[in-house]
Formats: C-alpha cells, sequence, structure tokens
C-alpha cells in the first residue's frame, strides 16, 4: 500500500543516515585500534556536526579509505562493508585479527520512522560499537603496539572474507537496527588463538613464527586495498605501509615501528671505551618520555643509552641518533647523528604534548611500555584525544631514543650481533653493516679468567687455594652493565624505577630451561635400573651397616 | 513481575511494574577491584542510557547535545572500558560505588553483596499523593568478593576478572541492542520525569542506584536507598 512507501524525503534521509554510520563505524573501529586511548567532550549545546549525537572524531585519512572502498555505495544486501584489523610484525610477518562487519539484510521494517527511531538506534549501536571495541582481544594488543609490532586496518566492500582468521574464530554481535529498506547489522569476527596469549607472553616469547606458524599463510585473496597502519598519521599516503626510515626527515611517521632487525646502532659504552664496541641488532627507536623502556620478543637483556645529553661531555661515549620522526600536530625538530662525536643538547621534555601524562602509557603493572604515536592530521587542530585542555597544543620535541639490545651471558637464544664502524655517516645507524662474531663481546664469551679462582670454587674443590678471588671472574658472569646499581649516574641516569622496570623481567636462564630439565630427568630414569642392580648386589653390606646403628 | 524485591522512592512495599525488564550480573572479584568493576559496568549502562542535552524550541521540537566519551584503564584489573565524558557522572557514580565498597569490607559482611542500577519514570500524582516512581529498566550486579593468598594469584585474578568483564559488557550491549520498551520521548514540561535535567553536560535517564550487603546468615543486613539528585550530589 502507498502509506508504507518510504516517502522520498524519508529515503533520501535513510540513505544519508546509513552512509555517514558507515563512515563513523570505521572511525571509531580504527581509532579504537590505535593504541591509545580516545577521549572527547560533550557539549551541552548542538554543533550541528556531531552525528548520531556522539562526539567521534573524523580522522580524515580514514574517512577517506572508507569512502574510497565505498565508492558513492551503500551496505546492501550482499554488499557488506567490512574493517578488517590485523597484526604485523617487525619481521614483517602478518595476521588479520579481526574482521567487522556492516551488512544489511533483507528484513524490513516498514513501520520503523526514520528520522527519529532510526536515527536513535544507530546513536545506541555506535554506542554499543564503543563497548565492544575494547573487549575484544585486539583491543589490549593494539595499546602495545609500536615495538613489535603494529595494527593495520584495511577496508573493503562486498562479501565478507573470514578465512584469514584461522579456525575457530569468534563472532560477536554489536547490534542491529531495523529499517525500512532492511536491517543493518554490527558484528565482528575475530581470532582467539591469541586470547589464550596475554599480551605480555606475546612479547617475550621469541620466534613469533614458532608460536603462530599456521597463521602465517598467505592471504587468500589478494588485498583489493593496501593495509594502512591503524597509528599512521597525516601525511601523504603513497600506498606504502612504512615508509622508509630515510624519509622520516621530512614526512610525519611512526618511525619507530618500522626497524627491521637487521638495523643496528652504534653507540660506545664507557665501559666499553677502549675496544671496538660489540653492538647488538635489533634496535628499535622508541619515543621516550621519562625514561621509558619496552620489553623485546627475544629473552634477550635490554640496555639502553639515552640519548639526552646535556650531562655529557662531547666524548665519544654516547649515542648520538636520533631519527626524526612523528607528530604532524606538533612539528619536531629533527637532530641529526651527531658529526664530529658532540651531541646535540636533547630537550628533556617528553614528547606528544597532549599525551605527556600518565594515560599514555599503559597499566603500571604491565611494566613500561610506549604506545605508538598519536594519530592527528595537520588540518585536525583538536587531536583524538584532547581530554586535558591544558595541555593541549603546545608543540613537543620529540626525543628518540635507539635501544641496544646486549646479550646477557646466559641468554637461551643467541643473537647476531653487527658491529657499526662509522659515526660520520649521516644515519650510519640505519645502514646495515657487516656482522661482527659473537666472539668479540665481552658479554657473551667472557674474556680470559685471571688466574685466581674465585673463593666458590675454591671451596668447592678445596684445593686449598687460597681463593683470592678478585672481582674480575664475576664481572665474567655479571650481566648488568658496569654501573653499580641504585646509582645515579652521568652516564646513565637510572633511577630506581628505571632499574627495577629494566631487571624486573630478566631473561630465563638457559639451565632452567625445561628442555634440559627433562633431559636430565630422563637421563635420571635411563640410569635407574643400573643404581638399582648394584645396590641389590651389596644388599648385605646395607644391612649389616644397619645392624651397626641398632 | 520483576523477580528482585526493589522499592520505589514513594510507595516502599509496591513491586515494580510488570514491564520493567530486570537482568543480573554476577561477578567475583579481590576486594581492590570492586570499585573498578562496578564503574565499568555502570558507566557501560549509562552510556546507553545516556543522550545529549535536550534543547526545546518552539513548536515542540527539540534539539539534543552532544555526547562525547572516554577510555578509563583500570589499575587493578586488565581492563578498559569507555564511559560518557562528564564528570558529574562520574562523580555521582564513584560515590555510591565507594559506599558500596565500604559497606563490603564493614563488619557482619561476608563479601557478598549487590548494587542496583534502577532507571525509573516519575508519574505526576494529585496531591495529596506523592509522585510515582515507575521502573522500566533494573541492571543487579552481585558481587562475591574473594581473598587471594599470593600475588600469582592476584596475577591470574587481574586477568581472570578482565576476561569476565568483557563477557558482561558483551552481555550489557546485547541487552541494549533489543530494542525494548524506552520511555517516550517527553515533551518540555515532561522531560524531568524521563530525565535527569541536572547534569550540565549530558542528560542520563532518571536512575537511582542502591545496594544490599548480605552477611555470614545470608540475610540482607543493610538497604540503603541513594537518591542521587543534584542536592544530594551538592553536599
Amino acid at each position: 500500500a502507498m502509506d508504507t512507501d518510504l516517502s522520498s524525503q524519508d529515503r533520501k534521509d535513510l540513505d544519508k543516515f546509513i552512509k555517514f554510520f558507515a563512515l563513523k563505524t570505521v572511525q571509531v573501529i580504527v581509532q579504537a585500534r590505535l593504541g591509545e586511548k580516545i577521549c572527547t567532550r560533550s557539549s551541552s549545546s548542538p554543533t550541528g556536526s556531531d552525528w548520531f549525537n556522539l562526539a567521534i572524531k573524523d580522522i580524515p585519512e580514514v574517512t577517506h579509505e572508507a569512502k574510497k572502498a565505498l565508492a558513492g555505495q551503500l551496505p546492501a544486501v550482499g554488499r557488506s562493508m567490512c574493517v578488517e584489523i590485523s597484526l604485523k610484525t617487525s619481521e614483517g610477518d602478518s595476521m588479520e585479527l579481526e574482521i567487522w562487519c556492516l551488512e544489511m539484510n533483507e528484513k524490513c521494517d516498514k513501520e520503523i520512522k526514520v528520522s527519529y527511531t532510526v536515527y536513535n538506534r544507530l546513536s545506541l549501536l555506535l554506542k554499543s560499537l564503543l563497548a565492544i571495541t575494547r573487549v575484544t582481544p585486539a583491543y589490549r594488543l593494539s595499546r602495545k603496539q609500536g615495538h613489535e609490532y603494529v595494527i593495520l586496518y584495511r577496508i573493503y566492500f562486498g562479501e565478507v572474507q573470514l578465512s584469514g582468521l584461522g579456525e575457530g574464530f569468534q563472532t560477536v554481535r554489536v547490534g542491529t537496527v531495523g529499517t525500512p529498506v532492511g536491517t543493518i547489522t554490527l558484528s565482528c569476527a575475530y581470532r582467539i588463538n591469541l586470547a589464550f596469549m596475554s599480551t605480555r607472553q606475546f612479547e617475550r616469547t621469541p620466534p613469533i613464527m614458532g608460536i603462530i606458524i599456521d597463521h602465517f599463510v598467505d592471504r587468500p585473496y589478494p588485498s583489493s586495498s593496501p593495509m594502512h597502519p591503524c597509528n599512521y598519521r597525516a601525511g601523504e599516503d603513497n600506498g606504502a605501509v612504512y615508509p622508509s626510515v630515510e624519509d622520516s626527515q621530512e614526512v610525519c611517521t611512526t618511525s619507530f615501528s618500522t626497524s627491521p632487525p637487521s638495523q643496528c646502532v652504534f653507540t660506545v659504552t664507557k665501559a666499553h671505551f677502549q675496544t671496538p664496541p660489540p653492538v647488538v641488532t635489533d634496535t628499535l627507536k622508541v619515543p621516550v618520555m621519562g625514561l621509558a623502556f619496552s620489553h623485546q620478543l627475544s629473552s634477550s637483556r635490554l640496555s639502553y643509552q639515552p640519548a639526552a645529553l646535556g650531562v655529557g661531555s662531547a666524548d665519544m661515549g654516547y649515542p648520538v641518533l636520533f631519527a626524526g620522526g612523528l607528530n604532524a600536530a606538533h612539528p619536531h625538530q629533527l637532530i641529526g647523528p651527531g658529526r664530529e662525536g658532540g651531541v646535540p643538547p636533547v630537550p628533556s621534555q617528553p614528547a606528544h604534548g597532549t599525551q605527556a601524562d600518565q594515560e599514555r602509557l599503559c597499566t603500571p603493572l604491565d611494566g613500561v611500555h610506549y604506545s605508538a604515536a598519536t594519530p592527528s592530521s595537520s588540518e585536525d587542530t583538536e587531536t583524538v584525544s584532547n581530554s586535558s585542555e591544558g595541555k593541549c597544543g603546545s608543540p613537543h620535541d620529540l626525543l628518540e631514543t635507539i635501544f641496544i639490545r646486549k646479550v646477557g651471558a646466559f641468554v637461551n637464544k643467541p643473537v647476531n650481533q653487527v658491529t657499526m664502524a662509522n659515526l660520520d655517516i649521516p644515519f650510519a645507524m640505519f645502514a646495515p653493516k657487516n656482522v661482527e662474531l659473537e666472539d668479540n663481546d665481552p658479554m657473551v664469551n667472557p674474556p680470559e679468567s685471571p688466574e685466581a679462582e674465585s673463593p666458590l670454587q675454591g671451596s668447592l674443590h678445596s684445593e686449598g687455594s687460597s681463593g683470592s678471588s678478585t672481582g674480575n671472574t664475576h664481572d665474567d658472569f655479571v650481566m648488568i652493565d658496569f654501573k653499580p646499581a641504585f646509582s645515579k649516574d652521568d652516564i646513565l641516569p637510572m633511577d630506581l624505577g628505571t632499574f627495577y622496570r629494566e631487571f624486573q623481567n630478566p631473561p630465563q636462564l638457559s639451565s632452567l630451561s625445561i628442555d634440559i630439565g627433562a633431559q636430565s630427568m630422563a637421563e635420571d630414569l635411563d640410569s635407574l635400573p643400573e643404581k638399582l642392580a648394584v645396590h641389590e648386589k651389596n644388599v648385605k653390606e646395607f644391612d649389616a651397616f644397619v645392624e651397626t646403628l641398632q | 513481575s520483576c523477580p528482585l524485591s526493589t522499592r520505589c522512592c514513594a510507595h516502599p512495599g509496591t513491586a515494580p511494574a510488570m514491564n520493567c525488564r530486570a537482568e543480573v550480573l554476577e561477578v567475583s572479584v579481590e576486594g581492590r577491584q570492586v570499585e573498578e568493576a562496578m564503574l565499568a559496568v555502570l558507566h557501560t549502562i549509562l552510556l546507553h542510557r545516556s543522550t545529549g542535552k535536550f534543547h526545546y524550541k518552539k513548536e515542540g521540537t527539540y534539539s539534543i547535545g552532544t555526547v562525547g566519551t572516554q577510555d578509563v584503564d583500570c589499575d587493578f584489573i586488565d581492563f578498559a572500558y569507555v564511559r560518557v565524558s562528564s564528570e558529574e557522572l562520574d562523580r555521582a557514580l564513584r560515590k555510591a560505588v565507594g559506599e558500596f565498597k565500604d559497606a563490603l569490607r564493614g563488619s557482619g559482611s561476608d563479601g557478598m553483596g549487590q548494587i542496583s542500577l534502577e532507571f525509573y519514570q516519575k508519574k505526576k500524582s494529585r496531591w495529596p499523593f506523592s509522585d510515582e516512581c515507575i521502573p522500566w529498566e533494573l541492571w543487579t550486579i552481585k558481587v562475591n568478593v574473594v581473598n587471594l593468598a599470593n600475588e600469582q594469584e592476584r596475577q591470574i585474578c587481574r586477568e581472570k576478572v578482565g576476561e569476565k568483564l568483557c563477557e558482561k559488557i558483551i552481555n550489557i550491549v546485547e541487552v541494549m541492542n533489543r530494542h525494548e520498551y524506552l520511555p517516550k520521548m517527553p515533551t518540555q514540561s515532561e522531560v524531568d520525569n524521563v530525565f535527569d535535567t541536572s547534569l550540565k553536560d549530558v542528560q542520563p535517564y532518571l536512575y537511582k542506584i542502591s545496594y544490599q550487603i548480605t552477611d555470614s546468615l545470608g540475610t540482607s543486613v543493610t538497604t540503603t536507598m541513594r537518591r542521587l539528585i543534584k542536592d544530594t550530589l551538592a553536599l
């Protein structure tokens, strides 16, 4: 009947609502995977531009991608809008985590009022989406991205492809809204295999391939649209997920997420001043706020030399790499590598004015992780996290620090080491260099022990040695840097908290690994029959002995 | 009828209306997790049950303000949730949850209790009768406080409770999505019968929070009603 058909005005309104609902859905999802807390203000006076009466910022690049994917169409039966969230490690392996689907089915609700009920229900659905995006496993992963991995998104329109999620994926329904032209449904299918890995495990376990190896398969469907990092910034999207590091000078990008393990850094610590420093791979440039650390994928110990200087002299004792990068809304200065060994002064203020407070770091009990940089666009003066009124808008220089990894003496997994010969080349630290042998690293192969035995050895073997152990022998096995604990010094201004954080997760001692334990147990079990036979033979002796005791 | 007994502000002893929707959630938490867990649930519910401020114009039309949201990280639970950006609302909830937590810790409690969030409408009555409160949705969160022996258990509890809360959020969203009874959008003269218009930046449906503590005998010893209205908050 005529009166149940949708009026043309209603139809137009409905199409508009659905279109903007789709765009806002994408914004909510991507913003929830940026790796940081979102905060928008309530406003009692309607501004007229806040769709669905919710303050959801529009990241222009995201809107652009969404519009590109939709290409002027709206979700309809068989044509769903999907936002795919995946994870990509610093080694280049990637894995799909979630697919958010905005679908339309044929079930129509002709009676419903478009301009009122549908609109309000779409608003409610967006609120549900805000809530649900925080409870799937990918949320916690995305809050810790930036070091070993990043979170990417991809929008596509058409048929939903769930096969990349692995077996046993789960689905959560966010909600549905009936309209006269069909029912809008919003749901999320997510991989569950990571749900049982706390993010802590995920970070600490060595070869990631070994854990989830079956998921690193080729994508069954060629990507029709490029992947984008959730925490990428303004700047021309040239289609590459990771702009090359050399570009970071001008382009504001998340350069700290892109260092492949082959990169290296040259650093000379005070202690190693005489000998060419053996330097380890896996440098990770991480913006420093205060003195933040991060956990590494492998179990090797992490130490770092802060680039904060101005305390040090211009001698060779300090690392000199800084890389520019980051916040479009807060232009930073590029600090190039020291050429003559001098070090440019570095402001001690932390980066990211709006997030300069504690909320940027993840919860303290997780250790200190630095989340990825703020996404912001140059046009958008209010950044996404605009909670602190007083803190907004003040540009801060971004300081980056090279984290180097030293391999401790007892670490399970030896890491290839590289060394940097020449400091004078700009961005020398980014250029791969010859790999030097492990042999040169005093930490892996301790220097020759001095003649004197350690007191421990002496007492065990009772050889009557004077046991005049010097500290040298012990030094061979000391994993800690040559700085005394709990002290501050000019070289490494490490405070107690930082110290604690750095060492709270020491690498596994190899002798405690399960394999060796199992091995020796197996050996023990094997030798049991023999031992029993021997004892059986001597049973008379034992009995006699027991008699003497009685 | 409503399986849980509740009390209307004006008519003690009245059972809730037949169309009062009732939902029950249960959580087991450690003592220091009580506040965060309750806030997470209450805020999630109120996120769905708050709108922007109404501005009535001529001819009975109105415009609606904008609701902002923000992420909240829990300190004692591996969990994060979204709440409405309204300091007044947050304060009101924290006050209620704080009282509940103190009551749970108090003597006579064996660590079990429940906190209820009730949405109601006011129905004006003629003098000498006072206004009626008609609940239309009731959420009850049952809490069981556990004591843990060591740090390792606490760490596991952090994660487990985080997972449980994720499930609760999904449950809440499921209920919200049913699009069942909601009060009609009121005219300007009626708006205070449906919404709490006392906050300056958002407008939740009229609600009240109450709690009960169970003593070791299993009977409820304390029923406390806290009506969260502007003058109470002002104290």
